[in-house]
């Protein structure tokens, strides 16, 4: 394998040098400034990932993008482009969602901001992953960043153990995912994903194969929080920092979605009879236990976490549905949706955030309406999205779930999701009912720029795709993969 | 009037969201006497505007009328789609009424969190005229779904007692009703484009017009139409509410504040029957015909009739009873419907137009003496008719008019039922007739028990009669009651052609048209039996 890398390489990877090198600079210049300069670390941190952004946009617009680079380990095709995107706004928000926070906390915000960017960066290779060393090295970049970000309050008890729990799982999960691929490795004797693809698809099926592909799928559903692999993510939730819980509801579960699509959209479409089976009954258990259990929280940070178990559930729909045009479609829809309403609806716990940094219960939102009107009616808004009530983003998107799973023949599974958003209404209504019926318990909630701007954001999103969304779709169609 | 230039059911629709965007935008929360004042504005211009379109609509016409069209999300194949025909007509007009009479009769009532108060009985407002409007599936659904948002606001925090419970109850039950019917839609959808689950599509370019679905749906296999009958049918039997789904409609009307229940009756719970009627007969025809489906519907209704009579006689709070007689009187809109023939969609349809009229009143009637009185038990009351002559007079009327007297609306509406009904079997009639009895004996006796006798209760010795203000929320109620009891003519003329419509694709003869819309019968208790009940038989098997 001969690797010389061309000029336009470096330019297909500028997003990803520079977001590695801001991470670096931020951590040398931390040191020197002082707890009272954080807020502009922030602001550093935040220009970073604007660059970054810019020079995707650059990234875009060069001309022989579509071809893999390094090897064909690389690629930037539309599907990366739009994942990319999802993970850098949801860097943003997750930046501009911790200033506050992070001025609050009793440690340094440095690190904090540099493993923020190091994550992302994990997540940015991931999207373009297009074998499957690459894939495999990002997805831990990705994943050693968040343990040390869900232990960051290293003195509180909640936080440590949050973070253990993380990784001893994580780890564990890790490894399955590893023997996985070494087993497909092993039966198709290539490592890039088209290849593997043509390869797998003159190949009969064979045990080997198929504990390999169940491997691969296991660690991956780890990674999305699906049921029987979710047990962390209640805990993990809770214990984090909570703009840190915001970030993991959404950043490292949308790059999971990359990489889960691509491997299983790209190589392994032959078997889908087989993978497909095992991920309806995943589906149907993640569904039912995530809004089962959803009911009986008082934690709204453990609500949130059951209730993007459930998403998880949701979308997984769109993965049965790879065999027609809805699936893919449908899950990059709903995780665009997603990443808005979910976001959203965590920063609204930041903002209510009482008691230093893990107390949220539910009843933190009485009276939010006396309290502060605008947010109580932004977060009715990302309530009633996640339960997929039109016109909003969480129905647009289920709608295409849904379809998926009816046009690939799992109406039983389309039933019983539809059944299970008629569930999930009452607990996100238990916090609408807080907000609008109790009476206030606290004095008025005041805002911050960073997370006003984060909560608009998040609504505009939210309402745009509700109420428009043919310029989103059509967008989000030129972004599926080819086969 | 020529409304082809001006998207005139938009303006209807969007002028009540106009109105409350000014509301939150622009109005101060401490001016309360400013924004009632432009509530009423705004829902009496919707009102007048929408006036015209009874003389503007083509009554002979035959396809939906001031149809408007515009791309919305062509990667779905989805179209903002407006049009109506005559049911659609009459609903909307008692929509945009029963607007005005929501906002008069608040005024007093509601204290606490005025603006938002308002601005959620506007928002209502678009959205229920929207789902009539609907002529899109997609955008059907989305209206459909939406307005079960502010009504759960308006019973949550302006609601009674047990506000919490009947807010989150009303929410999810109709909830759950209507997201199987998304699956339906999605079904219909595929069906007409690439087929699913084995059925062969059409190959048709994807729509989800109401119209073209519709001539779609009625060529399904017996077997698929049965299954999505199905699906449309929670969502829409939960809203009616029919008999065994009634139980969040004590609970939610008992508890909405008095606009609140005005609303649930007039024409929330017309959604549902509605949806019989737009939906469910004309795109299943074979499972509307199939027997046992019929069967099943027919007994549901003359169960909701003859049970919800029965609860309704043993109620000790007034609006748990009127909530309960509701259940009996959406019973006979469903058995008309299900009838099958010209006489019973027809009734059907216009006893929807009389409950939201007389069940109304009977709401408001009940909110006034809730307001002096703040209780709605029975026991509390006597004598009534002493103190307040004029309330009782109405009350009287409007009592009259719910238990089907003639010369009033209601006899109409259950007599045009009645007879569609007999047509098909003697015992159908027998046990609607039933519960008219017993709707005469829970109506006589609650208004015996309230206004009869002495006044025993020294609280209720001093009470106010009716404002002037009280008396307008009442008056264009009892106006049209006299109307559609006396002249039924014209409403039937606009609801003919739709009906005979459905009656032919659901294979029922349509030849006679029903006694009340005769040429001789003008006079409402004039008709007699010579009435078009030749419709026996004429059911496809």
């Amino acid at each position: 394998m001969t690797f010389a890398a061309k000029a336009s390489d470096w330019i297909l990877l500028s997003p990803e040098l520079f977001l590695t090198a801001a991470g670096l600079v931020m951590l040398g210049v931390s040191v020197f400034l002082g707890k009272a300069r954080e807020e502009f670390l922030g602001f550093v941190a935040t220009l970073s990932v604007a660059i970054t952004g810019a020079l995707l946009v650059w990234v875009a617009s060069h001309p022989d993008r579509k071809t893999p680079i390094l090897a064909g380990a690389f690629v930037v095709d539309n599907f990366s482009l739009f994942f990319k995107g999802l993970i850098l706004l949801s860097l943003v928000l997750a930046i501009l969602a911790s200033v506050r926070f992070v001025g609050r906390a009793p440690y340094p915000g440095g690190e904090y901001y540099a493993l923020l960017l190091f994550s992302g960066v994990g997540m940015l290779f991931m999207a373009s992953g297009n074998n499957l060393i690459t894939i495999y090295v990002a997805l831990e970049t990705m994943a050693l960043s968040s343990y040390v970000l869900a232990g960051y309050f290293k003195g509180e008890v909640k936080s440590t153990e949050a973070a253990l729990k993380y990784f001893i799982l994580g780890a564990f999960s890790s490894g399955v995912l590893l023997y996985g691929l070494s087993l497909v490795y092993g039966v198709a004797g290539q490592m890039g994903l088209p290849e593997l693809g043509k390869i797998l698809a003159a190949t009969d099926r064979s045990n080997m194969l198929m504990l390999g592909i169940l491997l691969i799928l296991a660690g991956l559903l780890f990674k999305i929080a699906a049921v029987p692999f979710h047990v962390w993510t209640p805990d993990v939730y809770e214990g984090s920092p909570t703009p840190v819980t915001a970030f993991f509801s959404v950043g490292p579960k949308v790059a999971a979605y990359a990489i889960l699509a691509r491997i299983f959209y790209v190589a392994f479409p032959k078997f889908q009879a087989d993978w497909g089976f095992v991920v309806a009954l995943v589906a149907a258990a993640t569904m039912i236990v995530g809004n089962v259990a959803a009911l009986l929280q008082t934690n709204v940070k453990r609500l949130f976490a059951y209730s993007s178990i459930a998403n998880a559930g949701y979308a997984l729909l769109g993965v049965l549905g790879f065999s027609t045009e809805w699936g893919l479609w449908g899950v990059l829809v709903y995780l665009l949706a997603y990443t808005f309403m979910n976001f959203g609806a965590f920063t609204l716990v930041i903002l209510l955030e009482s008691k230093g940094y893990a107390g949220e219960s539910v009843s933190d939102f009485n009276g939010l309406a006396q309290r502060n009107m605008p947010a109580a009616i932004v977060m009715l808004l990302f309530l009633l999205s996640l339960a997929g009530i039109p016109p909003t983003a969480g129905f647009i998107g289920k709608y295409y779930l849904f379809t998926a799973a009816m046009k690939a023949g799992y109406a039983w599974l389309a039933v019983l999701a539809v059944v299970m958003s008629a569930v999930s209404i009452f607990y996100y209504f238990r916090i609408a009912s807080a907000m609008f019926f109790s009476e206030a318990a606290g004095a008025r909630i005041q805002s911050s720029y960073a997370l006003t701007a984060v909560v608009l954001i998040c609504a505009l999103g939210t309402l745009a795709i509700g109420v428009a969304p043919q310029p989103f779709l059509a967008v989000l169609k030129s972004c599926v993969l080819t086969p | 009037m020529d409304f082809s230039h001006i998207p005139i059911l938009s303006i209807i629709t969007y002028i009540p969201l106009l109105g409350a965007l000014a509301i939150v935008f622009l109005m101060p929360r401490e001016k309360s006497g400013a924004i009632k004042t432009v509530a009423t504005l705004v829902a009496v211009l919707d009102f007048f505007v929408s006036l015209p379109l009874w003389w503007a609509f083509d009554r002979g016409s035959d396809g939906y009328q001031f149809v408007e069209k515009a791309s919305w999300i062509p990667s779905l194949g989805v179209d903002y789609q407006f049009g109506i025909d005559g049911i659609s007509l009459v609903l909307i007009l008692l929509t945009t009424l029963m607007g005005v009479i929501a906002v008069v009769c608040s005024y007093t009532a509601i204290e606490q969190r005025q603006k938002e108060y308002y601005v959620l009985l506007l928002l209502l407002q678009t959205f229920m005229i929207g789902t009539f409007c609907c002529l899109d599936l997609f955008l059907f659904y989305v209206f459909w779904e939406v307005m079960l948002v502010p009504m759960y606001f308006l019973i949550g925090v302006w609601g009674g007692q047990r506000r919490l419970y009947a807010a989150i109850k009303f929410f999810l039950y109709t909830l759950a009703g209507s997201v199987l019917m998304l699956l339906g839609i999605i079904a219909l959808y595929f069906y007409n484009t690439t087929g699913f689950l084995g059925y062969k599509g059409l190959g048709n370019a994807p729509t989800f017009s109401i119209e073209k679905l519709t001539a779609v749906a009625q060529g399904m296999p017996a077997e698929l139409q049965i299954w999505l009958f199905f699906a449309f049918f929670l969502g829409f039997a939960i809203k009616v509410p029919m008999f065994p789904f009634h139980t969040w409609l004590p609970d939610a009307h008992t508890e909405a504040p008095t606009a609140g229940s005005v609303i649930l009756a007039a024409i929330l719970l017309k959604m549902g029957t509605y949806g019989f009627v737009r939906f469910s007969l004309p795109m299943f025809p074979e499972a509307v015909r199939n027997g046992r489906v019929a069967g099943l519907m027919v007994t549901l209704s003359l169960i909701g009739i003859v049970y919800g009579a029965m609860v309704t006689l043993v109620q000790k709070d007034m609006k748990r009873l009127i909530a309960y007689s509701s259940v009996s009187h959406l019973g006979y809109v469903m058995l008309g419907i299900f009838a099958l023939n010209m006489a019973g969609i027809q009734g059907g349809i216009l006893q929807m137009i009389n409950h939201g009229i007389s069940t109304g009143a009977l709401f408001l009637l009940v909110g006034i003496v809730y307001e002096r009185r703040h209780t709605r038990m029975i026991s509390e009351y006597g004598g009534l008719a002493k103190p307040m002559p004029v309330y009782a007079t109405y009350f009287l009327i409007m009592a009259l008019s719910s238990m089907g007297l003639p010369l009033l609306n209601g006899f109409i509406g259950e007599f045009t039922i009645l007879q569609g009904a007999f047509a098909r079997s003697f015992w159908w009639a027998f046990f609607a007739a039933t519960g008219i009895v017993l709707g005469a004996a829970y109506l006589l006796w609650l208004y015996q028990r309230i206004f009869f006798g002495e006044v025993t209760n020294p609280a209720n010795e001093k009470l106010a009669d009716l404002t002037f203000r009280e008396q307008l929320t009442l008056a264009p109620l009892v106006i049209l009651a006299l109307w559609i009891g006396l002249y039924p003519r014209p409403i039937f003329e606009v609801l003919r052609r739709p009906s005979e419509k459905i009656v032919q694709i659901v294979g029922g003869a349509t030849t006679e048209a029903p006694a009340m819309a005769g040429k001789g019968s003008e006079v409402g208790g004039g008709a007699g039996p010579s009435s078009g009940a030749d419709t026996a038989g004429a059911v496809r098997p």
